[in-house]
This record gives C-alpha cells, sequence and structure tokens, in this order.
C-alpha cells in the first residue's frame, strides 16, 4: 500500500468543513477515550492511535489499560508493561501499511506506576522505603480500583510532559462509575489537604485531642482498635511529607484534562444500557466544560438488515417455503440426495427467513437508539459489527478506517 | 457441588455489558416465584435495577417490588449509621453526622473498611433477615475480588476491636460454600471468556468464596446442522441464489448474507465458549442462556431470563 491513504489524499483536496475523527486526531494532543465496559474501548483507542500514526505522519502512543491479550501482542506489549514500546516494523509489514509516523504503546501497571510517584515525590530514601513497605500502602496501591483511577490519569500527565509525543491516545479503566477517574485528581487533592487528616495525625502524635474530635477517637477505637489506627496515622505522617508535592500534581493532572489540547472521545454500542451510559457520561462531560471531541458507536449491525425489501424476501420465503424449496431443489441436486431434499431446503429456508427478522429488530431498535441520542458530539462515528474478533493491526486499520473520514 | 439457588447468599459478577444485573434480577425472581423470600441488593447503586422490575427506584431500605422479592440498593453511609445504632448504641443520630464523614474519609484511608461495611450488611441480612435466598449484583469483574477479600485483607491489617470480631464471623459465612457463592456471568466472547477465567483463579487464589457457576448470556442460537449448511451453501451459488430471486420477487441476498453473518458469528463464538469449558473447573456448572432478540430490557426480559435460567438449573 502508498504510504499515503488516497482515501486521505482525495479528502485534503475536498471542502473539509464538518470534523472528522482524522481532523480531531490531526488537531489535539490528547485522545481521552472512555464510555462504559465491554463496548470496545481499548480496540477502538488502538485504532485511532495506529490511523493517527500511519496517516499524520505523527509520533503516537496509545496508553491502554487492559488489552485483550491478542491485541496486547500485536502491539508488541507483551511482558512490556509499564514503559513505552514502538510498535515494531514488522507488525505493520504484515498488516500491508508504511506508516508515516511511529506508533507506540505502553500498558497501564497501577501498582509500578504508584511505586515510581512516590520515589519521585518522597524526600529521602528512607522515606520512599518506609512507604512501600507500609501494608496499607500496599492495599491502596494493588488492590483498590479507585487508585488505578488517579494513577492512570497521572500517567497521561506525566509522559505528555515529557513533550515525546505529538499525540496520546488514552484508554480508560473500567471504573464502577465512567466519571471516577475525571474526579480522582481533585479527589486526592481533596483528601490530602483535609483537616480530618490532621485530625487522624495529631493525637498519636502528641495525644493532644479537643473536645471536638474526642468521639471520634472514642469510636474509632472501639469499631477499629487503637493498633489499626496507629497503623493508619503513621501511613499518614510518612505521606505528608509528600504532601505538597501530590497535591500540586493532581491539580495540574487536573488542568491538563481540562486543556484546549484535550479531547474525550466517548466510546458505546448501540444497545440501550450502554448507551444510557454512554449518553450521561458525554453530558457530564459538557457539564464540566470538557471536550467532547467524538462519540464512537461499535459493533453496529448492517444496514442490509434494515431494508424493507428484505423483509418482504423474508417473510416470502418463510410462508411459501414448501413451495420454493420443491421449485429450487432440482437446481441444488438429486431430490432423493441431502441436498436436493425439498423439506431440508424449506427448513434452511425458514431458518435463514427467522434469523433475518430476529437480527431485523435488532438492527432497527438499534437505529432508533442513535436517532433519539440525547447528545451532540463534533463528530459522530459509525462502526459496523465485525464478524471476527479484532486482534491485529489489520483489524485495527479495519476499524480505523470506519471512524476516520 | 451446592445448587446456586440452595445458597443462601449469592454474588452475581460479570465484565460490564455482559447482563450481570439482568442475570441477577432473573435469579432474585425465579427464586421468588418458586416460593423462596428473597432480597436483592444493587451495590454499585446506579438505581438500574429498578428497570428489570419496572418498580420505583430502589433505597437502602428494602421494597417489595414482585410477590415474595424485595429490593434495596446498598448505601455505605446508611449501612454505617445501622451498623453504628446495633453494635455501638449510639441512639443520637444528630451526633452522627460528623462522625459519618469522618468514617467515609478513614473508609477511604483504610481501603477494606468500606467493602466490610457493605458486605457485613449483607452477612447480617443472611443471619438475621427474614430472607431464604439473597442475591447480590454485585460490583463487576474487576471489583468483585477486592470486595470478597476484604474481611481477610482487613483481618491482616486490624488485629483487635469491633471490626476484627465482625470479620470473624463474615469470613465464616462468606467461606461455606453451602451458604455463599458466586455466579459469573460472561458473554461467548473474547475479552469476557477471558476475564471469566481470570477472575474464577483469582476468586480461588485470593478468597474464600466459591464459585457456584458460570452464566454465558447472549448464545446465538444454531441455525443449521452439517447437512443444512450444506444446502445452504448450495443455495448461495449464483445459479439457485437468481432462482430464489425469481422464487420470492425479490433480492433474496440481504437475506441470505444475515444468515451467513448469524453462522460465522455463532462460529466464532463458540470457540470462546470452548476455551471457556477448559479453563473454568470441571465442576463448575456452565448455565446457558439465549440471546433475545425482541427486547433487551425491562421486565419482560427479566422474566423470560428467569425462565431460560429455570430450565438450565433443571427445574
Amino acid at each position: 500500500m502508498a504510504p499515503r491513504n488516497p482515501r486521505t489524499a482525495k479528502r485534503a483536496e475536498a471542502d473539509v468543513a464538518a470534523p472528522t475523527m482524522e481532523s480531531l486526531l490531526a488537531t489535539k494532543e490528547i485522545v481521552v477515550a472512555c464510555g462504559p465496559g465491554g463496548v470496545g474501548k481499548t480496540t477502538t483507542a488502538a485504532a485511532s492511535a495506529l490511523m493517527a500514526a500511519v496517516n499524520h505522519g505523527s509520533k503516537v502512543l496509545v496508553l491502554t489499560v487492559d488489552p485483550a491479550k491478542r491485541l496486547a501482542n500485536a502491539l508488541g506489549l507483551d511482558g512490556i508493561g509499564n514503559t513505552e514500546h514502538r510498535v515494531p516494523d514488522a507488525a505493520f509489514k504484515a498488516a500491508g501499511v508504511k506508516p508515516r509516523g511511529e506508533l507506540w504503546a505502553a500498558m497501564l501497571d497501577t501498582k509500578e506506576s504508584w511505586d515510581s510517584l512516590i520515589a519521585q515525590h518522597a524526600p529521602d530514601a528512607q522515606t520512599r522505603d518506609e512507604i512501600l513497605a507500609n501494608p496499607l500502602y500496599q492495599n491502596i496501591a494493588g488492590r483498590f480500583i479507585q487508585s488505578h483511577d488517579y494513577i492512570a490519569m497521572e500517567r497521561l500527565y506525566e509522559i505528555h510532559s515529557t513533550g515525546e509525543y505529538d499525540l496520546i491516545v488514552v484508554d480508560t479503566p473500567p471504573t464502577r462509575n465512567a466519571l471516577d477517574f475525571l474526579d480522582a485528581p481533585e479527589r486526592l487533592a481533596d483528601f490530602f489537604s483535609s483537616r480530618l487528616l490532621r485530625w487522624l495525625i495529631v493525637p498519636y502524635r502528641s495525644k493532644l485531642i479537643n473536645v471536638a474530635t474526642k468521639p471520634f477517637y472514642q469510636i474509632s477505637d472501639r469499631v477499629l482498635g487503637t493498633e489499626f489506627m496507629g497503623d493508619i496515622s503513621e501511613f499518614f505522617i510518612l505521606f505528608q511529607t509528600m504532601y505538597d508535592g501530590f497535591v500540586e500534581r493532581s491539580k495540574a493532572v487536573g488542568r491538563l484534562l481540562s486543556d484546549r489540547r484535550t479531547t474525550f472521545v466517548v466510546v458505546s454500542t448501540l444497545e440501550a444500557t450502554p448507551l444510557r451510559e454512554a449518553e450521561f457520561f458525554a453530558e457530564q462531560l459538557t457539564a464540566r466544560k470538557l471536550h467532547l471531541g467524538a462519540i464512537v458507536l461499535n459493533k453496529v449491525l448492517p444496514d442490509y438488515l434494515r431494508g424493507r425489501a428484505g423483509t418482504k424476501v423474508a417473510e416470502a420465503m418463510k410462508d411459501r417455503s414448501e413451495d420454493i424449496a420443491a421449485a429450487l431443489a432440482p437446481s441444488l441436486g438429486p431430490t432423493s440426495g441431502a441436498l436436493g431434499d425439498p423439506a431440508q431446503i424449506a427448513r434452511v429456508l425458514t431458518e435463514v427467513a427467522d434469523s433475518y427478522l430476529n437480527f431485523q429488530i435488532v438492527a432497527l431498535r438499534e437505529m432508533e437508539e442513535r436517532s433519539s441520542l440525547a447528545v451532540a458530539p463534533e463528530v459522530l462515528a459509525t462502526v459496523p459489527f465485525f464478524d471476527t474478533d479484532i486482534y491485529d493491526l489489520s483489524g485495527l486499520l479495519r476499524l480505523g478506517e470506519q471512524i476516520w473520514a | 457441588m451446592t445448587p446456586v439457588l440452595d445458597r443462601k447468599l449469592v454474588f452475581v459478577t460479570g465484565k460490564g455489558g455482559t447482563g450481570k444485573t439482568t442475570v441477577a434480577s432473573a435469579l432474585a425472581l425465579l427464586a421468588s416465584s418458586r416460593g423462596k423470600k428473597v432480597l436483592i441488593c444493587e451495590m454499585d447503586a446506579k438505581g438500574e435495577l429498578a428497570g428489570y422490575y419496572e418498580s420505583p427506584p430502589t433505597a437502602f431500605k428494602e421494597k417489595e417490588v414482585q410477590p415474595g422479592l424485595f429490593a434495596m440498593a446498598m448505601d455505605t453511609e446508611a449501612a454505617l449509621r445501622e451498623y453504628l445504632r446495633m453494635q455501638l448504641h449510639i441512639p443520637i443520630v444528630g451526633r452522627i453526622g460528623p462522625v459519618a464523614k469522618a468514617f467515609d474519609f478513614l473508609a477511604t484511608a483504610a481501603p477494606g473498611v468500606r467493602e466490610i461495611l457493605t458486605v457485613g450488611k449483607l452477612c447480617f441480612e443472611v443471619r438475621d433477615g427474614p430472607w431464604d435466598l439473597v442475591v447480590v449484583d454485585a460490583p463487576a469483574t474487576g471489583h468483585i475480588v477486592g470486595q470478597l477479600a476484604a474481611p481477610q485483607a482487613v483481618n491482616g491489617l486490624v488485629k483487635v476491636g469491633m471490626i476484627r470480631n465482625q470479620t470473624d464471623w463474615m469470613l465464616e459465612m462468606l467461606s461455606d460454600p453451602a451458604t455463599t457463592g458466586l455466579l459469573a456471568v460472561c458473554t461467548p466472547e473474547e475479552m469476557p471468556v477471558t476475564e471469566t477465567i481470570e477472575l474464577a483463579d483469582r476468586v480461588r487464589e485470593e478468597t474464600t468464596v466459591q464459585l457456584a457457576a458460570v452464566v454465558v448470556n447472549r448464545v446465538l442460537p444454531e441455525l443449521f446442522g452439517r447437512q443444512e449448511e450444506a444446502v445452504f451453501d448450495a443455495l448461495t451459488a449464483s445459479g439457485p441464489l437468481a432462482a430464489l430471486d425469481g422464487l420470492v420477487d425479490g433480492d433474496a441476498g440481504p437475506v441470505l448474507e444475515a444468515a451467513r453473518l448469524a453462522v460465522t458469528m455463532r462460529r466464532t463464538r463458540s470457540t470462546h465458549l470452548e476455551r471457556l469449558r477448559k479453563g473454568i473447573d470441571p465442576d463448575v456448572p456452565l448455565l446457558y442462556l439465549p440471546y433475545l432478540f425482541t427486547r433487551s430490557h425491562g421486565l419482560r426480559t427479566t422474566r423470560q431470563v428467569a425462565g431460560s435460567l429455570a430450565e438450565e438449573l433443571g427445574f
């Protein structure tokens, strides 16, 4: 294939007034792919990054959270983890494209990212080691999901500030609430600047308890035990040495998300439940004055399923299956054989017609959902249902072509 | 292995988009229709559960949504208030205000505390409530292990105090496979199957809860047997197709193409199903639920899924 996508070349000459994924990816530096789980977020993020690398000649990074194993392999991510890694030329060659730019990929490793964040902010090696060894820290960093939300955005910030990439496409972790990761930086800053944190730390250090805080400690001690409360306060005393760095950092992360150079792409399917969630998410983005660049609708059933002519044909096939089978039988094979058996042909015709009518209901419901979409993004892209899983660069390109222009 | 509906506490989890809430609501409906007194609890309080029963929004206080079936939504703060009222005998609600705030803070600082409160509430309902069965519309696969492992995690951190006493009896209940079980919902697609296999491993290694069954949702119907597929292939050749066009007085192409798509979809999916069967302990039953073409949500769907579940469970 020629290095330049012929369709892209043609578009450049045409009047391109309406924004497309192509123009969006050309102007923004950060694209955050978000939306409900199970809709193809990771694949969409990877396909967008790939298209930008192939067509725009930029150096693009896709930061994924939890890619399918085969996709991770295709991106050369298997066993790579947190470090950025260039997708090898061989992978592009296998897909039959010669990229103008470079595609890099990295996978988010929550624990590793937290550790390096601590290492960066700790005032000295001893504090760093004490924090890393603290059981509470290990719980927070490794097990609990809210910490994923924060660290994904933190990592994005860190990579962006190196200025290494023209474009970073980031996949977001599956969250209980799709908005969690947006609030995470602010919540973390609130958390560390909270007066309660000081309450918690003071008495175990100086035993100064005032009237206002006394009931809190009494209850906490009874419920959790003094020892545990001591562990908690020790952890936060250590953590406080990093307080300023953390708060400043999380504010910077928040600013980056609302920067003009950042856009959000909401990914969904046309099934009712995920779509409602995506819609809610898009509304929230707008309410927070964040840039809603596009909505990508994945796994949409093909257009031919919605044709009214098809309905008539399917109904005829079903209603007159025996007559049709009898008429067709001689052209398929001897009536004594399996292929020419009219009863069997009639069964096949009925199955085929039923299947069409079944899928038609789903396809019509999808269209109804799409036309009643309550938000208006700059770009609304639809990706047809692919009958096989997408796990290599050619698959990503097929998907990418659908959303591109 | 104890059948799912013979247990008293069933957590239902699944990757987002696989129909976790559909299955949880159908399971609860099925149990209640078989004469059990059932409580279903929505853990992440998105308020979706109400839509599955066409009922008013759920709240912390349970409400009867179908005969014998009660629904509630988990609320950490309400669970804390209830806990403090019962365990610490703190009667003055007014004083709980700042305490709740402090606790919310503590729960963020000391992960596991929140989980203990919410899972604790469920265990309490099983032990002391009027229920034959408590069904939990639990967090998605990425979060469930943290929740189910919380009692051990907290046991590792907290050595004394009331929380410790609480985690001991909770652990006992969660570890008893005759009482508690986990139901994992997936669809026959690549990522959901992979996640379900990983979930099964993690649940075994990191929690004491037993995986009671895997529900495979949205299984497409098998269109053809082998001979019928040969007939179908023959039909799509240009000669017979042209003849068919004439017989139905229209373009049969799209209709046949749709069938081809359905066959391919089913075939891709069946490879994932084989992978699932191989990746899950052979003692764990797989329950198959058909793809529903006509409706995707609402009480009608919940009933249909409950009917399919009943068949799979041998009722």
